[in-house]
Formats: C-alpha cells, sequence, structure tokens
C-alpha cells in the first residue's frame, strides 16, 4: 500500500515535503495508526506524531488524510485511497512531521470558561438532574478535544485569533445548557460580538469530519438562538 | 557541567491523569504554587480510557455502605488489601463522588435525578449477599467526565501545566530528600530541572508490559521506573490484573459495565460458563477469576471462533436502548474494530493484561514509604497516588470500579498531607548536581551512534516474553525462563541505538527512555512472580494452587540493587471497624 506522508523537521529540513512510503505487510482491520507505526518500526524512525489509546478517546492523533480530518486509530486503511496522503491538521504551525502546535485551539478552549459555575450553595448529596436534563449533555460532553473539527474550519482558518472555533463553542453549549450551571448571561456576554461566535457560517464541515459524531454546528445554532432572546 | 534553565514551585505532580489532577486542584486551592508535569496534554492521559464506573456507596439503586464496600474491596484482593487504607476509601467514596458530581461531572441519571449506578463485578450487599449496585457511572464514558472534570477544574483554578514534558528522573539529596524532578521538554527535546518541596509521582500503570494490553501506548510505568532508580522498592508488582473483556486479539477494553448491564460470557456450546466457575456471581464474579475461567474454558478446547482462541460476550439480549443509553461506546468501538453492533451480535473476548496491583508502596496520606529499622518511614516530600502507587486498597486483585476511586481519593488526601509538608517545610533545599547530573546521564546515554539494535524490536520482544511466561497462569520453570529473557533484552538495550538524534519533537527517544523503564518493571513483575510460592488473586501458579496466608500473607518488595526481594505484614487493622479475617474466596 503507497502513502504519502507530510514531512518537516526544522532541525534540518529548509522546508516541508512529501516523503512516500511503501507499505507491504497490511493486516485485516489495520488502522492507519497501525500502518504510521510500522513505516515508523520498520522503515524510518524519525517519523513523528502523536498517538496513544489506540480506540478514539485521547484525541491525540488527529490527521488530514486524503483531505479530511481524521483520527488516525479509528480510520481503517483498507477505506483509504492510495496514495494514502497523509497531512497534519489543516493551516496549523507545524512542529515536526505530523505534530502541530495546538496552543491557540486550546487558548479558546479555555477562554469559554469549560468548567461548570455554580452559586448557590452546593448540597450535601449530588445536585438533582433529571435524565431529560442530563440527555441534552450527550452529544457535547463526549467531545475528546481532538481539534479535528476546528482545523477543519474555514472560519477558524480566517480567524484564528478571534473565532473560538467548533470545539470550544461546542463547549459553550454543554456548559449552558448544563441545568446545574448558573452562568448562562456570562458565558453569553463572552461570546458577545462579530467574531467569537458569530464567525460561524454553517458551513458544516466540523459536524461532517467530527470523529465522535457529535454536531458542533447545532450547538453552535443554539447559542445563537439563545443570544437573540437573550438580547431582547 | 552546564545545568539545565531551572524552574520553582512549591510543589510538582508528575502526570495529569485523574490522581495527579485530583491532587493538583487541591493544592491550586489551597494557594499553593503547583507545576503538574505530563507527557501528553492533561486529557490524553488514559484515565479518559476508564468505562464503568467508580464505586461509592451511595445506595441510589440498592441498599448498601461503606462497610459492605470494604468488606468487598478486601475479598476481592484476595486479603492482601490494607484494611486501614481500604476503610478509608470506602469511608471517602461517597463524598468524592459528591464533590465530582459538584464540580460538574456528567453522571447519568435515575428517574428521580440522582447519580445512576450500575452492578459490578465483586460488589455484595451485607458481606458476601446479594449483587450491589455501587458503580457511579457517565454512561460508559465514566473515565472521560471524570478526567476533563478535574481539568476544566484545575484550569479554573489556574493550575501550571508543562504539558507534554517527559520526566526522565527524580533529584535528591544525601539526605534523602526529593527535590524535583529532571524533565525532558518533548517539543524542543531540551532539558528542564523543575524543583520543588514535594513531588508527587501519579504517572499511572504499566500495561505496556505486555503484548496484547488494553492500556494506552503511554502507559509505560515511568514513575514506577524512576522511584526504583531512586533507591525505592515496589510493592507487589506479581500482581498484575488481566481483564476478563478485552477484544479479542486487540485487546480494547470491553467495559464490566456490559456484564453489569446483565450481558454474560458463553462457550462454543453457548454453555453460560461462569455459572460453573461462580455459582452464586456468575459473570459478575472478581476479575481474576473470570479470566481464569475463560483462560481454562479455551484451554479445554471449549473456546469459539475458528481457531476456539476466545469466548463470547453476549449483550444482545438486552434491547437496543439500553445498549444505546447504557453502554455507546462500547456499541461504538464493537463496530469500529470488529465491524458488528453488540445489540445484535455477541463480542469475541479473551482475557487482556489491563492494571497494575502493584507500585510505589504509599501509606494512605499518599507518602511514599520505605523499611526502616523494624517499620517503615516516608521519604521526605515524595508522594505517589493511583496506579503507580501501592496504598494498597487493592491488594492481590483490584475491583472493578474502584480505580477511579483510588486516584481521586488518594489524589485529594495527598494533596491535603501536602499542604500540612509546605507548613513544615517552607523553603526549597539547595539542589544536588550531582544527581542532576546521573539523571541527565540518561538523556545522554541515547545520543550515541553507530549500529546497534532497534528499540521497537526490542519493545515487542520484551511484551512477547512477558505474555509467554508471565500471563494468567504462572509456574516456576516458565518464570525462570521468562527472568533469563528479560535480563537478555536488558543487556541488549544497553547496547541498542537511535537512528534519530534530532531535538524537535523526537518521539522516538521518548519511546527509548520509555523501554529503559518497561524493562526496570518486567524485572521486577517476574522476580516478584518467581518469589511468591502461593495462588492469590491475580498471581496464579500452577505449581503452588493454594493460598497460603500462613507464609504469604503479606506484601512483596522489591529493590532494583541486585534484584532483591523482601517482604512487609499486610496491615490487618482497620481504622476504626474490627479486622476482616481471611476466609476461602468463593463467589
Amino acid at each position: 500500500m503507497k502513502f504519502l506522508v507530510h514531512r518537516y523537521n526544522p532541525d534540518t529540513d529548509a522546508a516541508p515535503y512529501m516523503q512516500p512510503f511503501e507499505l507491504h505487510d497490511v493486516r485485516p482491520g489495520m488502522m492507519l495508526r497501525d500502518a504510521l507505526l510500522e513505516l515508523k518500526a520498520s522503515q524510518d524512525e524519525s517519523l513523528s506524531f502523536r498517538h496513544s489509546c489506540g480506540e478514539g478517546v485521547c484525541g491525540s492523533d488527529g490527521l488530514n488524510v486524503n483531505g479530511r480530518n481524521v483520527l488516525a486509530c479509528i480510520t481503517p486503511v483498507a477505506e483509504l485511497r492510495e496514495p494514502v496522503t497523509v497531512r497534519p491538521l489543516p493551516k496549523m504551525p507545524v512542529i515536526r512531521d505530523l505534530v502541530v502546535d495546538l496552543s491557540q485551539f486550546y487558548h479558546h478552549y479555555r477562554s469559554v470558561k469549560p468548567y461548570l459555575i455554580a452559586y448557590d450553595p452546593e448540597p450535601e448529596v449530588e445536585r438533582l438532574q433529571s435524565p431529560e436534563q442530563r440527555a441534552e449533555l450527550d452529544g457535547l460532553y463526549e467531545c475528546i478535544l481532538c481539534a479535528c473539527c476546528s482545523t477543519a474550519c474555514p472560519s477558524f482558518w480566517w480567524n484564528p485569533q478571534q473565532f473560538r472555533g467548533p470545539a470550544a463553542l461546542l463547549q459553550a453549549w454543554r456548559f449552558i445548557v448544563d441545568s446545574r450551571d448558573q452562568a448562562t448571561a456570562q458565558r453569553l456576554d463572552e461570546l458577545e460580538g462579530p467574531y467569537r461566535l458569530f464567525r460561524c457560517h454553517t458551513i458544516m464541515s466540523c459536524t461532517d469530519v467530527c470523529p465522535k459524531g457529535l454536531n458542533p454546528t447545532r450547538a453552535i445554532g443554539r447559542i445563537k438562538q439563545l443570544m437573540l432572546t437573550h438580547q431582547v | 557541567m552546564t545545568l539545565p534553565p531551572a524552574r520553582k514551585f512549591d510543589t510538582l505532580v508528575i502526570g495529569a491523569g485523574g490522581g495527579g489532577l485530583r491532587a493538583a486542584l487541591q493544592l491550586a486551592q489551597a494557594d499553593a504554587s503547583v507545576a503538574v508535569v505530563s507527557k501528553v496534554f492533561p486529557i490524553r492521559s488514559h484515565t479518559v480510557a476508564a468505562q464503568g464506573g467508580i464505586n461509592a456507596a451511595l445506595a441510589n439503586v440498592l441498599p448498601d455502605n461503606w462497610h459492605w464496600h470494604m468488606y468487598d474491596t478486601i475479598k476481592g484482593s484476595d486479603y492482601l488489601g490494607d484494611q486501614d487504607a481500604i476503610e478509608y476509601m470506602c469511608r471517602a467514596a461517597s463524598n468524592i463522588v459528591i464533590e465530582l458530581e459538584h464540580a460538574g461531572v456528567p453522571f447519568s441519571r435515575l428517574p428521580d435525578g440522582r447519580i445512576y449506578q450500575r452492578r459490578f463485578g465483586g460488589q455484595s450487599q451485607n458481606f458476601g449477599g446479594e449483587q450491589a449496585a455501587r458503580a457511579c457511572a457517565a454512561a460508559d464514558r465514566t473515565g472521560h467526565a471524570i478526567l476533563h472534570t478535574l481539568y476544566q477544574q484545575n484550569i479554573r483554578a489556574r493550575t501550571h501545566f508543562f504539558d507534554e514534558y517527559f520526566a526522565v528522573d527524580l533529584i535528591r539529596d544525601e539526605q534523602g530528600y526529593i527535590l524535583g524532578v529532571l524533565a525532558l521538554e518533548i517539543e524542543t527535546g531540551e532539558p528542564l530541572l523543575i524543583e520543588a518541596k514535594t513531588t508527587l509521582i501519579a504517572t499511572g500503570g504499566a500495561g505496556q508490559l505486555f503484548r496484547t494490553n488494553t492500556n494506552a501506548r503511554i502507559n509505560t510505568g515511568d514513575g514506577m521506573a524512576m522511584a526504583l532508580r531512586a533507591g525505592i522498592p515496589l510493592q507487589d508488582m506479581e500482581f498484575f490484573q488481566f481483564h476478563p473483556t478485552g477484544i479479542a486479539g486487540k485487546g480494547m477494553l470491553i467495559s464490566e459495565g456490559v456484564r453489569g448491564e446483565g450481558g454474560f460470557l458463553v462457550n462454543k456450546d453457548g454453555e453460560r460458563f461462569m455459572e460453573r466457575y461462580a455459582p452464586h456471581a456468575k459473570d459478575l464474579a472478581s476479575r481474576d477469576v473470570v479470566s481464569r475461567a475463560i483462560y481454562t474454558e479455551v484451554a479445554e478446547g471449549r473456546g469459539c471462533g475458528a481457531q476456539g482462541d476466545h469466548v463470547f460476550l453476549k449483550l444482545d439480549h438486552l434491547g437496543e436502548e439500553t445498549v444505546a443509553a447504557r453502554l455507546p461506546a462500547i456499541r461504538e468501538l464493537a463496530r469500529t474494530f470488529l465491524h458488528i453492533d453488540p445489540a445484535h451480535t455477541p463480542i469475541p473476548v479473551y482475557p487482556t493484561a489491563h492494571y497494575t496491583m502493584g507500585g510505589i508502596p504509599t501509606d494512605r496520606h499518599g507518602r511514599v514509604v520505605v523499611p526502616a529499622g523494624q517499620g517503615e518511614e516516608a521519604i521526605p516530600g515524595l508522594y505517589a497516588v493511583g496506579e503507580c502507587a501501592c496504598v494498597s486498597v487493592h491488594g492481590a486483585n483490584r475491583l472493578g470500579g474502584n480505580s477511579l476511586l483510588d486516584i481521586v481519593v488518594f489524589g485529594r488526601a495527598a494533596g491535603n498531607d501536602i499542604i500540612e509538608y509546605l507548613r513544615e517545610n517552607r523553603f526549597h533545599r539547595p539542589l544536588n548536581v550531582a544527581s542532576v547530573e546521573q539523571a541527565l546521564g540518561r538523556l545522554a546515554r541515547w545520543e550515541r551512534q553507530g549500529e546497534g539494535e532497534t528499540v521497537d524490536g526490542l519493545r515487542r520482544e520484551l511484551q512477547q516474553i512477558m505474555e509467554q511466561h508471565c500471563g494468567v497462569f504462572r509456574s516456576q520453570a516458565v518464570l525462570e525462563q521468562g527472568l533469563d529473557k528479560v535480563v537478555q533484552v536488558q543487556q541488549r538495550l544497553a547496547n541498542a541505538v537511535l537512528r534519530d538524534h534530532s531535538r524537535v519533537f523526537n518521539t522516538a527517544r521518548i519511546e527509548a527512555l520509555e523501554l529503559e523503564n518497561l524493562v526496570e518493571l518486567a524485572l521486577a513483575t517476574v522476580t516478584s512472580a518467581l518469589g511468591r510460592t502461593e495462588s492469590r488473586g491475580a498471581h496464579s501458579r500452577v505449581d503452588h494452587p493454594q493460598r497460603d496466608d500462613e507464609r504469604w500473607l503479606r506484601h512483596t518488595l522489591f529493590f532494583r540493587e541486585g534484584r532483591t526481594l523482601d517482604y512487609k505484614p499486610v496491615r490487618m487493622k482497620p481504622m476504626t471497624v474490627e479486622s476482616f479475617a481471611p476466609k476461602e474466596r468463593t463467589y
């Protein structure tokens, strides 16, 4: 199986380049992460990429493969067109090979205050939350911060400083909609203005690529809606 | 020589899983300056993969109390757990889960709005009676929910994170105080000294010792190996948990929650074989019991599939709705890796290396303790919690749902003790240059050029050896061969070389340092297993099939120097209640 892999080592390379690899031993059920590990082990130890859990829950190995953002560990190579073109997540500064600098992505995440804020005194038992209220969090809390969505979003490419991006906004909604959270007004205020939230133009790339099947576009839409009623 | 640049904090936490983050939160909220060093971005730590639940006797679903939980944990540990620490953990459980809920963990809910709890293995009401439902769950993503929440609360508390820094070795002085750690910034490849008045090791387990495991690639036991190199023994390393239900041949974890929700195991004849091995608890017997049963079914020719090398975990009778609501991530895993929908098709499973019961010996305040005179003494400024530590609350076999509990309970306890320690020890001690140089030597060694074996080849070999020689069932002869082979791997590793000597984000270098750690732990594990000539919990010796309380109701201590073993008594006396005397363990 043929691969074309993005290589760049700032120590030695003047510019990035695409390196061809060929993998002969493609096993049934092989995931892209397995293939990259095999290439690293058998052909070029210097190939660098992040990965860890191997089952799509740690969010380390978001990559752009044949033009689409995926998690390498849950992407079967059998489904990929050859040569399999493996690039780092788009538009992020490249540290090396397939490793990108996600500082800005994390900054936006921190900026939406991704933690529960409650002002009422804490009861000595759990706060009650009905199964229906809890169900509002489904499709939100499962985010693994792999950055596949935000780095697939043209609005995020164009305004990386100002637009929070789909991953951060998904978390903003996760706390707004949590029946236990009491900082909705504050959270909405934080997202005021033309950029932080409203740069989303409902292109839906985020939802299209999310490896966990989450829907940031819908979450963003619901924040926008709430924002409008909130302002009235 | 020139020393690397240094940063100073009151307190240092190595590892950003649930244990490290819970401790860091306690410390940051007490206004200590806290640095958390992690080789991966915090929410990529392996706590994120925990599925089924966290035990606490909330009694939301079935009657329960902490004392029953304590009994189950001691019985589950095959009486090797320390009863004071277990009492402490089980008493603290309800509060700590409520605290997590208050912090924002999205627990699943019962119709009345309280936290959902599910049945898990080894849980009973009334000291061995009916099944209990003690595992508080956020669907089957409980670890993810807890880890993300703890990270979020640390963002709020403004904890200082060193993300993607690899801890190389502890720095100590002549008096035995721990002064911090030498770390390697992965992005730049530059060393950094982090000095602190206290250091907490929370680096997780060493599942990567075995070829087929449920663990992430990062689980290489770095903290345990650092402790060994600092002259600290490791406790009870022969006890390694094989989870009964890893996806056969691949290793991904299929939560015990599947059986908790009513799933069960069948052999090739469709027989629900656990009824033979554990007539009362059946599929919800302790993990060691279920793993041995599966191993035996397969070994005796009753395995499923063309090779007869696994059994089936059936959950198709639960109905699509339950599977979707309670086990969504399991369904996703089975679809991704097996192309089946477990709501309709059973999952092929086999015992898979999962959890390191042993580790750095600590007391119930998280203080690292070593033998001294007739008793023990704490190493000043050094703490350990979670899977890398051995308190010991899990003894010879951990119960499902107790690992998430362990990390948050003892993370908090260690945080509190560190705050006390900082009150008494207000100043940084002078740096010990010799110790820094020694740590730098670990890095320098991999600068060597030339021909030699590869790190990856040796890692695969080590994992194969451990699987073949130190698995579910063990014997003197097989362990001895295993030890010889691991020693050979260690010798060959000394001559291995890297092809890639670049600085920036050199993952090959990190993997070399990780393999050195794994080899240390393989030696500890096999040596400890050879020493213990009885069967207890997860340690099953075919040549010594009985538990022998007379000789072996004691903890193993493995020392790196000369690979020697020592032993210490199990703490049978709880904090306040009567102790539970060892009795025959049946489920």
